[in-house]
């Protein structure tokens, strides 16, 4: 068998054990539930928004099943040093994609493994600016979110602290934040210059906070900046879901499922849904539930609502709106690349040690929303995908500019993108190994859009120039991260879940990911689906508290 | 080819603290790659291996890395890359028809098949298939734009700079667990990175 099957020949999470990912071949016990016994949650995705939520209602009394389509990777075991082995993490079934600008997916923004995209995010953790859930009211565009940025703050804080962030004691933008659990982590050489970019170009820089540790905790050693840390962290520095939430959830009796894959959502005669039919171990299983949390992030929990339509609910559920699905974003993740007469060396540390959010908090510009920029890190195969889709080089013109890897240096961008109800998910005719219809994905640039990468590119090209790099070419195309898809708001007619993450339609149905975010803000995601994921678990107990689940 | 880290190889890592158990195997597994085709015909491997060595030529002096094994081992084993574009067929379709048109556009053009042709006259070819020049009817609805940007230069080059051979030549530290890196900083490197040949 290829390496790269191993992990998912089989379920792991069986047998009352799951895996110990601290311990080579070692396991950690694991309640299980009888598929006929009705939990009062099932958890559909592990991820950024999944994880937490699994672990914060099982920590409350609940009985909880968290199911996920990929393996339950043991890093120390698994993960190989190696860019295309690890390809392992990433969702790499079939999507169609089209539009004018189609989103290149895979390892730009879909994981497949427990504990989701964060096995392979690049661990930047950042805050929304405050305007951001009141975009259309407080900066004109958009739409407002039903959550106040003060309430937000605190569960920002929660999360960065059971991630155990890494970051600056002062952070330069926006209100007042505590300083980060875990000191900073050193410059590499990317980072340095990004710094003197920004210092030339009169921009405040910070190092980025950063979800690896900078010291022991818990059983994680400290980082050693070994580079691979999109392609799985294999010494369990990286604080991703896996290493952190996932232990916390079995930990207070979660069940966590591995390799299930959930096709549909059953609903009952009264309207609620009763369960979901998965496909684990070579056959199709029912469990039963009182509550369906959907987190499949915003392809998969889309294409999970439309494909369960039923008699009831024709247009898929909860989309009495019709907006599952609509309004998908992604953020642009354009970069400038130069050349160095030094050698930087950018494989080394993790990729974004150092960014500015100038941009983010300055409003004195000719488009709506903002972004970041980071320095940069790609790894051989990447940097060779960004020479040949940018530069359209092959032959021995390839060959040439790949030689000069050591001496490269580069800013990549993190840029708002608006919501737009043409940009959606949909289900196409083909169908998956499941017999599942696959998600088609539609996606086009509008003109602020443009107006906001065209922006990034001349002030990222100007910061390179001040450092004295040469032979300077643009990244056009390249996007990353997803949102949208069930968006949350106040009114039932233009949003599919609540501020509590509820569905409108199904009180017993609820959407726990990225997919929920109205807008995109200019800042990586991860860290605010996990801020709402703490939140909803605390509305959960509220409303059960009351009665009123 | 000029060498530009002299001396330096990846592989002498091997059993070093930068490369893990699980690292070893990998490496050996790709490096031991089936030579033989699976997936493409006799055909299209003829083609396909004509087409690999025009879009990453490699030096004389060293036995190439198999870029048409890696290719089509790719697609025996149905590797997917999570997406494709809705102008464009399964991968598996789109390989096979995109090396039967470019073959046919050779042989409307220099009647002989592509494999045959000079280098500078493949390199005329790949270059129309890059800006969508080429119009046989080989091509079906499937834009060879598309099928070289998407199939062709990911599928070849991906393969290329996923070798250790690759890495010794662009200076990359290559595998890295469980020891990664010390000297961080601008023209700081660590004695088991590569070092440039900086002449005398």
């Amino acid at each position: 068998m290829s390496t790269r099957d191993e992990a998912r020949a089989a379920p792991r999470a069986i047998n009352g054990r799951a895996p110990d990912v601290f311990r080579r071949g070692e396991w950690v016990p694991m309640r299980e539930h009888a598929e006929e016994e009705e939990v009062d949650f099932v958890v559909v995705g592990t991820g950024a928004g999944g994880a937490p939520l699994i672990a914060r209602l099982a920590e409350s009394g609940f009985s909880v099943v968290g199911m996920d389509a990929g393996p339950y990777f043991r890093p120390l075991e698994d993960f190989a040093s190696d860019e295309r082995e690890q390809e392992q993490l990433y969702w790499l079934d079939e999507r169609i994609c089209d539009g004018a600008n189609p989103i290149v997916m895979g390892g730009k923004n879909s994981g497949q493994a427990v504990g989701g995209s964060t096995v392979h995010f690049a661990m930047v953790s950042l805050r929304f600016r405050p305007e951001w859930f009141k975009s259309r009211s407080a900066l004109g565009y958009g739409a407002d979110w039903p959550l106040d940025w003060r309430e937000m703050w605190g569960y920002y804080q929660i999360a960065e602290q059971a991630l155990s962030i890494s970051g600056p004691v002062r952070y330069p933008w926006g209100p007042r934040r505590p300083r980060y659990p875990y000191r900073a982590h050193e410059l590499n050489g990317a980072a340095e210059l990004l710094a003197r970019g920004a210092e030339a170009l009169g921009m405040k820089w910070t190092a980025t906070p950063l979800a690896t540790v900078s010291a022991p905790h818990g059983r994680s050693p400290p980082c050693v900046y070994r580079g691979f840390c999109r392609f799985g962290c294999s010494t369990n520095a990286k604080q991703s879901q896996l290493v952190t939430f996932i232990p916390r959830a079995l930990a207070a009796g979660a069940e966590i499922r591995d390799l299930a894959m959930v096709g549909r959502i059953e609903v009952g005669a009264n309207g609620r849904v009763s369960g979901v039919h998965y496909h684990r171990d070579g056959r199709w299983r029912f469990q039963k539930a009182r509550n369906v949390v959907v987190a499949g992030y915003a392809i998969e929990t889309p294409r999970l609502l439309l494909a369960s339509a039923t008699d009831r609910y024709r247009q898929g559920l909860a989309n009495s709106s019709g907006l599952v699905g609509k309004n998908l974003m992604t953020q642009s993740n354009q970069a400038v690349f130069g050349r160095m007469a030094q050698e930087v060396r950018w494989y080394k540390g993790p990729p974004s040690l150092a960014i500015t959010e100038h941009w983010n908090y300055e409003d004195r510009k000719e488009f709506f929303g903002g972004y970041c920029w980071m320095a940069q890190g790609p790894l051989p195969v990447e940097w060779v995908t960004i020479q040949t889709s940018s530069r359209g080089l092959w032959g021995q013109a390839l060959r040439d500019a790949m030689e000069h890897y050591i001496h490269q240096v580069g800013l990549k961008m993190v840029g708002e993108m608006l919501p737009d109800e043409r940009n959606r998910v949909t289900l196409a005719d083909e169908k998956d190994q499941y017999g599942l219809p696959i998600a088609r994905i539609t996606y086009s640039w509008g003109e602020n859009d443009k107006a906001l990468i065209q922006h990034a590119l001349g002030q990222m090209q100007m910061s390179l120039e001040a450092v004295g790099a040469t032979d300077i070419f643009r990244q056009e195309d390249d996007t990353n991260h997803l949102a949208g898809t069930a968006r949350m708001g106040s009114d039932p007619s233009s949003s599919v879940v609540n501020a509590d993450c509820r569905t409108w339609d199904i009180p017993n149905l609820w959407v726990c990911d990225g997919s929920v975010f109205p807008t995109t803000g200019g800042v990586n995601p991860s860290l605010t689906i996990t801020s709402i994921a703490l939140r909803t678990a605390d509305r959960i107990c509220a409303l059960a508290a009351r009665g009123e689940l | 080819m000029t060498d530009r880290y002299p001396g330096y190889d990846v592989m002498a890592k091997r059993w070093t603290p930068s490369w893990n158990e699980q690292t070893r195997r990998v490496v050996d597994q790709r490096l031991a790659v089936l030579r033989e085709p699976r997936f493409f015909s006799g055909a299209e491997w003829r083609t396909l291996n004509a087409v690999c060595a025009r879009i990453m030529p490699q030096p004389k002096d060293r036995p190439p890395v198999p870029l048409p094994a890696y290719v089509d081992e790719k697609l025996h084993m149905r590797r997917l890359d999570g997406y494709r574009y809705a102008q464009l067929p399964p991968q598996d379709v789109a390989w096979r028809r995109g090396l039967a048109a470019l073959d046919d556009e050779s042989r409307a053009v220099h009647g002989a098949a592509f494999h045959t042709l000079a280098s500078d006259q493949q390199d005329t070819l790949l270059g129309r298939m890059q800006r969508g020049e080429l119009t046989s009817v080989a091509w079906g609805d499937m834009p060879c734009q598309l099928f070289f940007e998407h199939r062709v230069i990911p599928d070849i080059t991906h393969a290329y700079y996923a070798h250790p051979l690759a890495w010794n030549e662009i200076g990359f530290g290559g595998p890295a667990s469980p020891r990664g890196y010390v000297r961080m900083g601008l023209d700081r490197r660590d004695p088991w990175e590569a070092a440039a040949d900086r002449g005398v």
